[in-house]
């Protein structure tokens, strides 16, 4: 019986007032009562709209509709055929740009909360389920996957289906890259990361830390070592940082070292032995989720007061709305059309406060929105004692930078041939933010996944050969 | 894991461990490091390789109780292993191409700056090396020097071994007696490096240092490290570690490495006391 109710179901959440002082995920799942709910609210469209908005074309309907029908684990198969994240994209993804922006029930009400199911049934496959230890039978060749983000698994993850012997290289001493160094905790709690990444090895894929390929291993290495083709996910992780005067000074973090130390390190943990500052206010630069989690990071680190400080209004904020939502909640507060101008320090080189300028919108700019234009009488002082800087990054240039023939962008960014992933060097793809700069997870898995493709293509043709 | 093959005690706080890494040693060149954790709830530092071994497929570090990480290090030994070691990171020193160049290395430095002098020498370069040490109690390397160097002068700072002095009364004295270097290479505390770039500035000799800043990853992903260079912001694990003595801003080098004076104190008191 379809549900007729404009509205989703609402996410329960943990409060505020207690969240903020610990990591725990913040979004509790829904119970089976409010996801058959949910999933009655779904139209089970024939030309399923959803399904386009997907950039792993999941078959959202299907899977839905299994939900309805109490076979939970049969709608986490459905979605295993494109996504094998889908504990992570349910918690990540932005639906409301992608799948849920084409629901048919939003023309009049709110989406299906398709996020939220997706959610629900790899939580309940999780929990209800054992690992699946079953290992293809191998075809007798080997690839190389460098790096074990979102890219790097999906990728690893298909291969390994199609019966090679994958091995991932991973620079850090953990896998998982954005996963487990950037996304916190309370908004993807770790121990669902490593349960994806050890199914991925129980299916026979071997994953190798502490191996920096362009450093401790090169390309041609790799080849030499018998792989047949390479798959390049390193991601985009160098932060950048604006220029401004003070940025040396202590207590500026980049985004990225300050959440890998609480998420990767956890210096938030007593045993910890990795340091990280505890200041009493705290600005964060930027307005995108790693802005956001930065901010609600702080504020669980016992910082009093968080500011957001972006130059342009709500509207073009790029950070999720749930994030925002969450963030307002949790008392972070945003200083819109702010430009920071320069970080001042103590005497003992310690950040003291920063100097920030009004902004106002003009005319769109080529990215599409607003451009932000200096009023430069407004100069205004925020007393802060620490400086976060999220204001995005570049691909890593360990690998390209060793590999001579393989070429990169302006940006430093891996140039591919076609949209399969192909590199300018022979046997090479790559894949996700390296090549486009920072995106999103999902798209550096549906990435991963077409590179598989054509690297199985290549070397069976090469075969025949 | 990675296999603690041998640890030899080279002074009170100085230990040299040969640790098997195949993966790092393949590719290892003198002026590169590692990243290390020791277990599971450690932090990551950077050590600097002293030697790759490419027989046994090790590497030589050596390490000096400088803080808690470094503390608990020394207490394992041959046959313990350490979690994660990864490497080698950094651009490697440039060795070739120098004919006379005069190393200076200041305490644990030393142990960075031996595999340079070694490398120059094996480039015929005519090698004067300069080490110090606070005490003779805690001088190291001095006969590995020795048999690499053209000259090798040893200083501490109370006389107890070689001269009494500092490393720049020698450089000083070899400058001023018109001894020239294509290049300076200076590996040591903050304060020695800055010292001896600002002595060779005026004669124009190319000054080398070595950063140790505050790290995390390595790999240049977390900016940690960042130094300024030429009023210019560096990552000294992909830039560097070395630069050129004589554009780095030591100051804020000084400075930024009090970041974490205080937690690393508490740590250090917590690893003395779990021992």
């Amino acid at each position: 019986m379809l549900n007729t109710s404009q509205v989703k179901n609402k996410m329960p959440v943990q409060d505020p007032i207690r969240r903020i002082s610990n990591f725990n995920e913040v979004a509790l799942g829904y119970t089976d009562e409010q996801a058959l709910d949910e999933a009655r609210r779904c139209l089970d469209c024939k030309h399923k709209p959803c399904v386009n908005g997907c950039p792993v074309g999941i078959d959202i309907p299907a899977f839905i509709q299994k939900i309805i029908d109490n076979q939970i684990e049969e709608a986490y198969q459905i979605i295993l055929e494109s996504s094998m994240l889908s504990s992570v994209c349910g918690r990540v993804c932005p639906q409301e740009t992608q799948c849920e922006l084409l629901c048919v029930r939003a023309n009049k009400g709110e989406a299906v909360a398709i996020g939220n199911l997706e959610r629900y049934v790899s939580d309940y496959h999780f929990k209800n389920i054992q690992f699946d230890s079953s290992k293809p039978i191998l075809n007798g060749f080997k690839v190389a996957v460098v790096g074990s983000g979102p890219a790097g698994l999906s990728c690893a993850n298909d291969l390994n289906k199609l019966g090679y012997q994958v091995d991932i290289y991973e620079a850090l001493h953990e896998a998982g890259g954005v996963l487990t160094y950037g996304i916190p905790e309370f908004r993807l709690p770790k121990a669902i990361v490593k349960r994806e990444i050890e199914q991925l090895i129980a299916h026979g894929v071997n994953l190798i830390t502490n191996v920096i390929i362009g450093k401790s291993l090169s390309i041609d290495d790799l080849f030499d070592m018998g792989y047949q083709a390479i798959f390049l996910g390193t991601g985009a992780g160098l932060p950048k940082f604006l220029g401004v005067p003070g940025e040396m000074l202590n207590g500026v973090y980049s985004a990225n070292e300050y959440l890998t130390r609480i998420n990767l390190m956890k210096s938030y943990e007593k045993q910890s032995q990795t340091p990280i500052q505890h200041p009493k206010r705290v600005a964060v630069i930027g307005g995108g989720n790693v802005a956001l989690d930065a901010a609600r990071s702080a504020k669980r680190l016992g910082v009093e007061e968080v500011y957001i400080v972006y130059r342009r209004s709500l509207k073009e904020l790029p950070a999720r709305y749930e994030e925002v939502e969450h963030a307002v909640d949790e008392g972070i507060q945003f200083k819109l059309l702010a430009n920071l101008k320069e970080i001042i320090g103590n005497s003992e080189g310690f950040v003291k406060e920063i100097r920030c300028v009004d902004m106002i919108l003009g005319a769109p700019d080529q990215s599409g929105r607003a451009k932000p234009i200096e009023n430069p009488q407004s100069s205004f002082f925020l007393e802060v004692d620490q400086v976060i800087m999220a204001i995005g990054t570049t691909p890593n240039p360990l690998v390209t930078q060793s590999t001579e023939d393989l070429e990169t962008n302006e940006k430093g960014c891996i140039i591919t041939q076609d949209a399969w992933g192909l590199t300018t060097k022979n046997m090479v793809y790559a894949g996700g933010d390296v090549v486009t700069g920072s995106a999103t997870v999902i798209l550096a898995m549906g990435a991963g996944r077409q590179a598989a493709q054509a690297m199985h293509q290549k070397i069976t043709l090469e075969k025949i050969k | 894991m990675f296999l603690i093959t041998h640890k030899k005690k080279l002074t009170q706080s100085v230990s040299m461990f040969k640790v098997k890494a195949p993966f790092i040693v393949k590719h290892a060149k003198p002026g590169q490091f590692v990243m290390l954790r020791i277990e599971q709830n450690g932090e990551r530092i950077p050590l600097t390789i002293a030697e790759s071994n490419h027989e046994d497929e090790t590497i030589t570090l050596i390490v000096q109780s400088a803080g808690a990480t470094t503390k608990r290090l020394l207490e394992l030994n041959t046959g313990d292993s350490i979690q994660d070691l990864a490497g080698p990171l950094g651009k490697p020193s440039k060795v070739t191409g120098l004919k006379r160049v005069c190393v200076v290395g200041g305490g644990v430095g030393c142990a960075i700056a031996y595999p340079i002098a070694k490398a120059l020498r094996q480039e015929h370069t005519i090698v004067h090396t300069i080490i110090g040490f606070r005490n003779k109690e805690l001088v190291f390397l001095e006969d590995e020097f020795k048999a690499v160097s053209n000259h090798m002068y040893l200083v501490t700072d109370n006389g107890s071994a070689g001269r009494k002095g500092f490393v720049t009364d020698i450089l000083k004295e070899l400058l001023l007696k018109g001894e020239t270097y294509d290049e300076v290479i200076a590996i040591g505390p903050l304060i020695m490096m800055k010292m001896v770039s600002e002595m060779t500035k005026p004669y124009h000799i190319k000054t080398i240092v070595s950063m140790n800043p505050i790290m995390v990853d390595g790999t240049g992903m977390c900016g940690g490290c960042r130094v300024s260079v030429d009023h210019e912001m560096k990552f000294a694990c992909v830039d560097g570690p070395e630069f050129d003595g004589h554009l780095v801003d030591f100051d804020e080098a000084i400075q930024r490495n009090k970041m974490y004076q205080e937690f690393e104190h508490e740590q250090y008191n917590d690893a003395c006391k779990q021992k």
